[in-house]
């Protein structure tokens, strides 16, 4: 797993570690069930306080993302994965919904709005 | 979070000088910088946290219990490191060791002599003949070797060379991770920047304040623009302001704002060192 903690970013540092993470869990790049440091080893791996990798696995504990078992430390939460991404997904649906709402009530085209994704699409790969 | 070490109210006047009321807590597990300019008072606050010293009022818990009344007990507890050892010259390391391991009931001889060898250190080269470095990794040794579970340091890493001081670092890394505790005074903060997870900032005898290393770094920014932008209003949302005929350098607690007065701003996120000097020159202002 790739984390990289950047110096420019407005984001605060434990944010940073916790989206990394949830991207890695919900791309599978993390398993079902494979541990995750303890936080004092993740905090000295990434230069943090113990404090703040605390933090993160208190959040994706309550986020459902990951189990935390006494003793034996923490994992990625098992058959999750699919939920997670179920509930992204929708959030995508109610976005897109929103954007078509206002591409309609402002005469947007149907043709337009498409070439809009496809721009997008574009910038990404360009 | 449970706390390894709460002091309230610390209140103690040496000559000119006076603790005033200083609080803080440690928590548990957790590396705490205690930070300040030479003479802010680190040095007494800690003589008193071990005893050395009696306060005039306030008070010391370890473990959320009154420190002097199961003072034998605690002492085992808590490992001192001082930056100069209090060591006799003239003694073996391993004279001197019997000294000090007669103080503590719980004394872990071959935890001692692990350590000795980690260190690169012979038991029986004498005191005086120690390099700085040397005599650092001996006082460390002692004060791991009585089952200690917070280890309170007085300024460390001043004269120790960066390879030294770097070893040093790894090592404290490492005892925290068996879940212990370290509270390390000293002024040179780009070693906190690296391993600290909690710091308390003291200064003319009081707390400025305590708080989260990550949360500190988070919150504080570095400022850069023209000097034309620095209108009042903009000027007194900076904890402090480097001026020049070019331009501006400024520490503030209050990025969003700043940022949206300032469109053309350089923003960088500051060292503990600048967040330091940021509050100390405010309160002398």
């Amino acid at each position: 797993m790739r984390i990289v903690i950047s110096n420019t970013s407005d984001q605060p540092i434990y944010q940073q570690i916790k989206d990394q993470i949830k991207q890695a869990i919900l791309q599978g790049e993390l398993d079902e069930g494979t541990a995750l440091p303890s936080i004092r080893a993740l905090a000295n791996d990434l230069h943090v306080s113990v404090l703040t990798t605390r933090r993160v696995y208190d959040e994706l504990e309550s986020e459902g993302f990951i189990v935390t078992r006494a003793g034996k430390g923490s994992f990625v939460a098992q058959g999750n994965r699919e939920l997670l991404l179920e509930s992204k997904r929708r959030m995508v649906e109610v976005k897109l919904a929103e954007a078509w709402d206002t591409a309609r009530m402002l005469g947007i085209t149907r043709q337009e709005l498409f070439a809009m994704m496809e721009l997008l699409f574009e910038e990404e790969e360009g | 979070m449970r706390s390894i070490l709460e002091v309230e109210g610390l209140t103690k006047r040496l000559g000119d000088f006076a603790l005033d009321g200083v609080s803080f807590a440690l928590p548990d597990n957790c590396i705490t910088g205690f930070i300040g300019v030479n003479g802010a008072g680190k040095t007494s606050t800690i003589k008193l946290l071990l005893g050395l010293m009696r306060a005039d009022a306030g008070d010391i818990r370890f473990l959320g219990e009154d420190i002097c009344k199961r003072e034998r007990e605690f002492k085992n507890q808590i490992g001192v490191v001082w930056d100069d050892g209090y060591f006799y010259p003239e003694l073996t390391l391993l004279e001197m060791k019997d000294v000090v391991a007669a103080a503590y009931s719980e004394w872990d001889e071959s935890q001692f002599r692990k350590l000795l060898e980690r260190f690169g250190l012979q038991g029986k080269q004498r005191i005086g003949t120690l390099s700085k470095g040397m005599r650092m990794k001996y006082a460390i040794a002692l004060a791991m070797s009585h089952r200690a579970r917070l280890l309170v340091m007085d300024e460390p890493t001043s004269g120790l060379d960066p390879q030294v001081r770097k070893e040093l670092l790894d090592l404290l890394l490492a005892y925290v991770a068996e879940g212990n505790s370290v509270f390390v005074s000293t002024h040179i903060t780009s070693d906190l920047d690296k391993i600290a997870d909690y710091l308390v900032l003291i200064d003319q005898g009081k707390v400025v304040w305590e708080e989260e290393k990550d949360r500190l770094l988070d919150t504080h920014r570095i400022i850069k623009g023209g000097a034309e932008e620095l209108t009042p209003e903009v000027r007194s949302m900076f904890l402090t302001l480097d001026e020049s005929s070019y331009g501006f350098t400024g520490l503030t607690a209050q990025r969003e704002k700043v940022c949206r007065h300032l469109r053309n701003a350089q923003v960088e996120r500051p060292s503990v060192e600048d967040i330091m000097l940021g509050y100390i020159g405010r309160s002398r202002i």
